[in-house]
């Protein structure tokens, strides 16, 4: 066999010869099992992701018969940022009828819960009329975003400026008012959403701060299940662990910081969330091959683990995907391929 | 990149019946064996038939559960989610407001 032509994280092409192939394999798995205490890929699986990367072909794809269900972080986003001018109902339109999507977001361009808070009342007509016109089930989604409730930005004393003056006390009181406030924000938008007729709500990018916003997310999604039985909650993660912003917080006896994807979907499904979205994150110093092994090394316990529905994020910089605004379609095809056939996930 | 997704592993959609399938998923929280077994128990296919752009056009046309093409006369929007709820026997969130506020009884 010739040189084997792959990425990096970063997105650039790069060659390597089988033995280079193997030992990415490998020590992509035994990174992510040691740090989550899991087990590494079995023989079979690794030498399964050997095939799909010795494929010399530029596409790769599923089997028939075995291809899952996609969701959208994001949603209308995605053309607001390719600068294609066009209304939001006309993007859910176009990812309907035109690219194949399974289901579709309404999204704002300020995407956290907290900003969308003042102006719900203006997305709800646009929601509804987006209803009106869709046949495929449509979210409403958003960040929760914790990072924007601290000072200048926010209401709350900034950690941030706390923590080097050795104010770990006052740090910590500002993280758990920051959740307080978040919990209100997200449960009223999302309330407002759902009683206009969302199919679902998601919380995409959750954790981004840390504890705190695991922590403020889980409390509304509880909230909002006993106000709505039955709302669709999909709930999508920042990193394939929980950063210790605050480091003691807990939920339902568990202390969030640190938490893998197997022991996240524990939480999540407890709380009533109805689709988990574990993430694995693109390293760019290592190649998509360890990147890859890494990812479903970390995803697999949490699929076992799981009862409800698990949408891997596979978009840019994570799941495998390089970071990179364009990514190429080679190496994400081999990320989805690999996912969903090794892992028997439900979704993307 | 969400076409390379939906190319690659994707359902299709309304081209097939993705959207179908996503609704048991959101809405009974089936994984996707079951929800695909649902489904293709519902509309009288099999689960490799759900994601075949061919046959599903037909069923779609036959069960009037909305179309990619725009042709005249089809449900569309709002319409085809009548269908779609009756079918799967769900209760679609928006078809709950559409009938409180335009006065039409269950």
């Amino acid at each position: 066999m010739g040189k084997i032509l792959t990425r990096m994280g970063d997105g650039t092409l790069t060659e390597m010869d089988e033995a280079d192939l193997k030992r990415d394999l490998e020590e992509g798995t035994r990174d992510a099992a040691e740090r989550a205490s899991v087990s590494p890929l079995t023989e079979d699986e690794q030498k399964y992701l050997f095939d799909i990367f010795t494929t010399r072909a530029k596409f790769a794809s599923v089997e028939l018969g075995s291809e899952v269900v996609l969701s959208f972080d994001g949603g209308t986003l995605k053309t607001r940022r390719l600068g294609v001018a066009t209304g939001r109902i006309q993007a859910i339109q176009f990812f309907e009828k035109a690219l194949g999507a399974d289901t579709m977001e309404l999204a704002h361009i300020d995407y956290s819960y907290k900003q969308i808070k003042p102006i719900a009342g203006d997305e709800q007509p646009v929601l509804e009329q987006a209803l009106l016109v869709s046949t495929v089930p449509l979210f409403y989604g958003a960040m929760p975003n914790l990072g924007i409730y601290s000072q200048p930005d926010g209401p709350v004393p900034n950690p941030a400026e706390l923590l080097p003056q050795g104010k770990i006390k006052e740090a910590r009181a500002a993280h758990e008012e920051a959740v307080e406030h978040a919990v209100k924000d997200i449960v009223y938008v999302a309330g407002k959403m759902y009683e206009s007729g969302a199919d679902g709500i998601n919380f995409d990018t959750t954790g981004a701060a840390g504890d705190p916003d695991f922590l403020a997310t889980l409390r509304a999604t509880r909230i909002l299940k006993e106000k709505y039985p039955d709302m669709c909650i999909e709930l999508g993660m920042a990193g394939e662990f929980v950063l210790g912003m605050h480091g003691e917080m807990t939920y339902e006896g568990v202390r969030l910081a640190g938490l893998y994807p197997h022991e996240q979907v524990k939480l999540a499904q407890n709380a009533g969330v109805t689709i988990f979205g574990p993430v694995v994150n693109t390293n760019t110093s290592q190649s998509c091959v360890w990147n890859l092994a890494r990812t479903l090394t970390f995803l697999k316990p949490c699929m076992e683990n799981s009862t409800i529905p698990i949408h891997a994020n596979v978009g840019m910089g994570v799941g495998s995907v390089p970071v990179v605004d364009n990514p190429p379609t080679d190496v994400v095809s081999k990320a989805s391929k690999a996912l969903v056939e090794i892992l028997r996930l439900d979704g993307l | 990149m969400a076409v390379t997704h939906a190319i690659a592993a994707g359902m299709g959609g309304m081209r097939a019946a993705g959207d179908l399938v996503a609704r048991m998923q959101m809405s009974r929280g089936m994984r996707i064996r079951e929800a695909k077994a649902y489904v293709a128990e519902k509309l009288g296919v099999s689960s490799l038939e759900l994601s075949d752009p061919v046959v599903m056009n037909e069923v779609r046309d036959e069960f009037r559960l909305g179309l990619v093409r725009d042709l005249p006369g089809m449900a569309k929007g709002i319409e085809s989610k009548f269908r779609i709820g009756e079918l799967l026997g769900i209760e679609i969130n928006c078809l709950r407001r559409f009938r409180e506020r335009s006065g039409l009884k269950a």
